[in-house]
């Protein structure tokens, strides 16, 4: 059902799943972020620092790149190989091993407690 | 050091204004924020208007920059509908079209654009719309069916990203453009053939080098475009979409300095200390140029919204930004870094008839000043790279495939 406040869909009879933003500075914040949800929009919507998402989450401009934590690297995975995203944070700055654009990682139950890191800057 | 617990009045709620009240509160603003918009929808983003919206794929709640609860939650005042009339710098206020005044101790105005009209009489007539806002939108939506004709007045990328999505819905459509080719004003010549060829093959008709003159109407609804070359098209709904222009005039009323937008500094700020202006609407310095230019983009409204709210709040002014535009036509992702100033040389890279290639464009000592990536997304994350760092390349080495994109960008 949506909530008729934000009109976003209310996961129903779970708790709703959590992500933790880290800032590069260290400064942890743990939020809600609704099933079907992508993770740059959990941290646009609660205004978290170090994401840009400049183009909205259309996977254009490699501006809410992310470093996922090593425990749920594996959950979440690399980028296909040849994908966009792949390509874009081939040459986004300070790419690692880790990195992922926040915005083709879509939230599930079973990536409540997820860890990011974000890095220096967005360009 | 400023002094954090003023109010700040942002006039426009689009993307620029939006991102500014939230950077605000992120940056550690302490003091009341005002978000003035004249639309009655809570700020959203424009760009899958043309696109994700006209199609149906996206609901309002995946339109909205941020859920309508973000403003409360973050002790923004968000008032809606709600039309600026003046602003009075002696007082520091701003007028309202309902008369009341509200005080400010910063202003920043994010007014954005307007989408131009054609200078024809009979443009007001019922199925003739153009294409900024949510209501246009919604407006346009239905107009798109399955056999439906309509016609587009100009080639830019709003005309071409709804002619796309027109087709994809089933609709017949032809776009005139008055230039001699389709985006003259925002792509080079080779990304201009290759987006008219792709049309062309998508069903589209383009008829450039014709300027519409009349409109014929039926009960007062268009039923037919009458062109300079003698031509008249039936159909059921225009487009008009010949481009935007900044809206300016509550700002040159003022006496703030206007010239094709409000005049800012790097830090969106007028002349005057107590107002700023970012987005659309401004005038800008583009350092990485060395010129001033008036940018329309979301990146670019972002940018000074950073600027503005950094320096409201006393932080160090962000880095600057290389410009960059992006447009989803079909199959196509078209993604542009920096402007095509002082070009001197044209590189293709790739094959335009692989649909996946790259354009270069250097200057005469071989910078990179600008590179239209199609389909090509390394390409351009290494030509957003390789223009801030001013690189300079050897056109030959462009063109030349065996020579890796790491490679030319090292």
């Amino acid at each position: 059902m949506l909530d008729p406040r934000t009109g976003r869909l209310i996961s129903q009879g779970r708790n709703m799943p959590k992500v933790t933003y880290i800032e590069h500075n260290g400064t942890p914040h743990s939020v809600d972020v609704p099933v079907g949800t992508s993770v740059m929009r959990g941290a646009v919507d609660n205004n978290i620092p170090g994401i840009d998402a400049d183009c909205g989450g259309e996977c254009a401009c490699a501006t809410c790149h992310v470093y996922v934590d090593a425990a749920w690297l594996p959950k979440i995975g690399l980028p296909e190989q040849g994908s966009q995203e792949g390509a874009m944070l081939s040459f986004a700055a300070v790419a690692q091993p880790d990195s992922r654009l926040s915005c083709q990682i879509t939230m599930r139950e079973d990536l409540d407690g997820l860890v990011v890191r974000m890095p220096e800057g967005q360009h | 050091m400023s002094n954090t617990a003023k109010h700040v009045v942002i006039v426009g709620a689009g993307h620029a204004g939006g991102s500014a009240a939230a950077l605000l509160r992120q940056y550690g603003w302490q003091g009341p924020v005002t978000l003035i918009g004249g639309e009655p929808t809570v700020p959203y983003q424009r760009p899958p208007l043309s696109k994700a919206w006209l199609k149906g794929e996206h609901e309002l709640a995946d339109l909205l920059l941020r859920p309508a609860t973000f403003y409360p939650d973050n002790r923004i005042e968000l008032r809606v509908g709600c039309e600026v009339a003046a602003i009075d710098r002696a007082t520091g206020c701003v007028a309202l079209s309902s008369g009341e005044r509200v005080a400010y101790d910063h202003l920043i105005l994010a007014t954005g654009c307007h989408a131009r009209a054609l200078p024809l009489p009979s443009s007001q007539l019922e199925g003739v719309v153009a294409l900024r806002t949510l209501a246009d939108a919604d407006r346009l939506r239905p107009l798109l069916r399955a056999n439906s004709r309509i016609i587009i007045i100009g080639a830019g990328y709003i005309g071409l990203e709804v002619a796309a999505s027109a087709r994809s819905l089933g609709a017949e459509v032809v776009v005139i453009e008055r230039e001699a080719r389709v985006l003259p004003r925002v792509a080079s010549g080779p990304l201009s053939n290759f987006f008219q060829q792709r049309h062309l093959a998508g069903g589209v008709r383009i008829i450039t080098g014709a300027a519409v003159e009349a409109f014929d109407d039926e009960r007062q609804r268009v039923a037919a475009v009458h062109l300079s070359n003698g031509e008249a098209i039936p159909c059921d709904a225009v487009l008009v979409a010949v481009g935007a222009a900044p809206n300016e005039l509550l700002a040159s009323a003022a006496g703030l300095a206007c010239d094709n937008g409000i005049r800012v500094d790097a830090a969106a700020r007028t002349a005057d200390p107590a107002i700023y202006a970012i987005g659309d609407c401004t005038h800008r310095p583009v350092s990485l140029y060395e010129r001033t230019y008036r940018l329309e983009s979301v990146p670019n409204a972002l940018e000074q919204a950073k600027q503005a709210a950094a320096d409201l709040c006393g932080r160090a002014p962000p880095a600057p930004e290389v410009p960059w535009f992006w447009s989803d036509q079909y199959d196509l992702r078209l993604q542009i870094a920096g402007l095509p100033f002082d070009v001197a040389e044209t590189v293709v890279r790739g094959d335009p008839g692989s649909a996946c290639f790259a354009i270069f464009h250097l200057a005469a000592d071989g910078t990179v000043q600008s590179v239209e990536a199609v389909n090509a997304p390394a390409e351009f994350m290494a030509g957003r790279m390789m223009i801030a760092r001013r690189k300079r390349v050897v056109a030959s080495r462009v063109a030349d495939m065996s020579c890796s994109i790491r490679e030319l960008a090292g």
